[in-house]
């Protein structure tokens, strides 16, 4: 019995020794990258230490003795009122304007922090996505509806519809999540309306329509998958965005309610003790920035990750430190930062910051 | 003639925009029920006498169409109303906040610009330099700090210990044009840097990728070879192109830009629009509410204006139409 050359071909290639050539899909070689960045490993640590606090708040709550809104008259005040300094009375960070532990408190802030971070992130990227999607691919008069509905959400004063309707409704956890979703989705939609709009051009999604796939399918199932990369990176960079949010609204008196414990509203009450008590102001506002900036380096460095042309860029740069070479086009053209695919989020606030 | 097409079609649909936020404000503090804001205003120990009088004296007893009539015809007539609280007219607490306001927004946008498009241009002519390293950390650090932060930090780290030294020309608090420009800008400065620094950092990365993208055209190419200097081919060919993202991005923030100097005023306690806006929605005054609403989308209105016609100056392929 011979061999076909076609059977022969199958045979040898299931024979083949165990470390063949491997194919590896955009996400392996986008993790892959992703390992090499130091930074964002470092960013991502630093995020995972972040959370493993937060969780673990009460713990440290019930080592300590000090519960978040718990005051320490005594101990946690001088004789005039003030707050005592850090290490004091083992008070680690030193206390707030009532005598309350702040390094509790600040362990607290960042389970609020780090809740309504990811909760209205993944809000608006649900939103935004679908919105985006529905606008670019339906075009005519439901696009420019939407468009025009996008525009005026990311043109308006946020801050002033916040406000308003903090005053309105009492001030509360809900409150702060409707609020920044509601003004994170659009830039997300805008974002990936424009890249529907190309998409939907392209020929395999005639073949889906040809091969009767319905609007909706053509959508979720054809079109988004293309999308994830640059809705992961503009999810990821949105984190840190509605953190400084949901701080500035909080700061601002109209956002997580006393006693609950948020950064911006210790770094609200630590306005009246600049003078006497510099840890106050200093301890969350480091833990408010390191949790930031760590969010926005690791969006910076998956984008990066996500972008093909990075491997060659590394590789020239390398070699140019070496050799000190005037930057070559293709470096030029990497270091240009966020590329029409990968762009950044429209600025919110700093409040959202504003 | 475009142009004046243009301005009129612009002006007409601001009005209209105009009218729908003035009516959407409007709607919005009547889901607030008015015995509440009467039996704040009437005090704590009001009778229910007191309250029905100041809901009457008010006006907030009238059905709400009347109300909303009443409401359209005086704005329409420039009149915005009394505080419920000092019976002073809207119009003058928007006229005597609205000088700080502008100190803050002029000098703090100035500043940020030139930060920014500086900042950006000489990372971008200098790409992977020292100087670009160290601007892009600086752009990250921008990014991530809340505008409150910079404004504390700022004064923990800048103003106390100046202060303590003697050295009293920083101040927070406000002092108006009139006591001299050299005290006036003493109390501007620190929320000036705050303002630009945050926003600075976007513009910053934003014309830096841009002109870095310009520069690898052709047409700056055929720049060179006609053998102008580099500073002109630079600022003259690349510069002009490389704006356009800018400006476009400077219509978005300008939303953006009003929501930071209520934080700024309110960590420098300058009472600006901002500050006393926190302060009329702490106490549901209404018309100050309104008054406050309406001239922040007025001034969003106009500076989209201009920054459309700024845009069409820099790219003459953009037709104002």
């Amino acid at each position: 019995m011979s061999l076909s050359s076609l059977e022969f071909q199958a045979a040898s290639a299931e024979s083949a020794p165990e470390q063949a050539i491997e194919g590896r899909s955009q996400w392996q070689l986008t993790w892959r990258r992703l390992l090499h960045d130091k930074v964002a490993i470092a960013s991502i640590v630093v995020i995972l230490v972040m959370v493993i606090l937060a969780i673990t708040a009460p713990l440290f709550a019930s080592l300590t003795g000090h519960a978040p809104d718990q005051a320490f008259t005594n101990t946690g005040t001088t004789s005039t009122g003030a707050p005592v300094g850090p290490g004091t009375h083992g008070f680690l960070l030193g206390t707030d304007y009532i005598g309350r532990d702040l390094f509790i408190r600040i362990l607290y802030g960042a389970r609020i922090s780090l809740f309504v971070g990811i909760v209205t992130t993944a809000i608006a990227t649900l939103a935004g996505v679908s919105i985006g999607l529905i606008a670019g691919y339906f075009g005519g008069w439901v696009d420019t509806v939407l468009a025009r509905f996008i525009d005026t959400v990311l043109a308006f004063p946020y801050i002033v519809l916040a406000l308003a309707l903090a005053a309105i409704f009492s001030p509360s956890l809900t409150i702060v999540i409707g609020v920044i979703s509601f003004f994170s989705w659009a830039g997300i939609s805008r974002i990936v309306r424009g890249q529907t709009l190309s998409l939907k051009e392209k020929e395999y999604i005639e073949a889906a329509r040809s091969l009767g796939a319905g609007p909706w399918r053509i959508m979720f199932i054809d079109i988004l998958p293309n999308l994830l990369g640059p809705v992961l990176v503009l999810a990821t960079l949105y984190i840190p965005i509605a953190v400084i949010f949901e701080a500035t609204l909080s700061f601002l008196g109209i956002g997580i309610p006393e006693p609950t414990p948020s950064w911006g509203s210790i770094l609200a009450e630590a306005q009246n003790y600049y003078t006497v008590a510099w840890w106050y102001v200093v301890f969350p506002s480091v833990a408010l920035l390191v949790t930031t900036l760590a969010f926005n380096l690791l969006g910076d460095g998956i984008r990066d990750a996500m972008d093909p042309r990075t491997e060659r860029i590394f590789a020239a740069g390398s070699q140019r430190r070496r050799s000190r070479r005037r930057p070559s086009v293709v470096s030029a053209f990497s270091a240009a930062g966020p590329s029409a695919e990968f762009p950044d989020p429209p600025r919110q606030p700093m409040p959202p910051t504003p | 003639m475009g142009l004046a097409r243009f301005l009129v079609r612009r002006i007409l649909t601001g009005i209209v925009v105009l009218w729908i936020v003035a009516t959407g404000t409007f709607l919005l503090f009547f889901t607030r029920p008015v015995a509440v804001v009467a039996r704040e205003l009437a005090g704590r120990s009001a009778t229910p006498q007191v309250i029905s009088e100041v809901i009457r004296n008010l006006g907030l007893n009238l059905p709400l169409r009347v109300q909303y009539w009443h409401f359209i015809d005086a704005t329409a007539h420039g009149n915005l109303g009394f505080s419920y609280y000092s019976q002073v007219p809207v119009k003058t607490i928007l006229a005597e906040d609205l000088p700080i306001t502008a100190s803050v927004v002029v000098g703090g946008v100035v500043l940020w610009l030139i930060v920014g498009l500086t900042v950006g241009v000489i990372s971008a002519t200098r790409a992977r330099s020292l100087f670009d390293r160290v601007a892009t950390v600086g752009v990250l650090a921008g990014l991530s700090m809340p505008i409150f932060v910079l404004g504390e930090l700022l004064i923990i780290g800048v103003f106390l210990p100046l202060n303590e030294h003697g050295i009293t020309w920083i101040q927070t608090g406000y002092a108006g044009l009139s006591t001299g420009v050299i005290p006036w800008m003493g109390h501007m400065i620190l929320p000036w840097i705050t303002l630009a620094t945050v926003q600075a950092a976007v513009y910053t990365r934003l014309s830096r990728g841009s002109l870095l993208d310009t520069m690898g055209e052709d047409y700056i190419r055929t720049a060179r070879a006609k053998g102008l200097s580099e500073r002109r081919v630079i600022l003259r060919h690349g510069l002009r192109a490389a704006l356009t993202p800018v400006v476009s991005q400077l219509g978005i923030d300008i939303g953006a830009l009003l929501g930071g100097v209520i934080v700024v005023e309110q960590v420098f306690s300058l009472p600006g629009l901002g500050f006393d806006s926190v302060q009329a929605i702490d106490t549901g005054n209404l018309p100050v509410i309104i008054g406050f609403v309406l001239l922040a989308s007025a001034f969003v209105v106009v500076a989209n204006i201009i920054v459309d016609m700024a845009y069409a100056l820099l790219d003459p392929r953009v037709r104002i139409a």
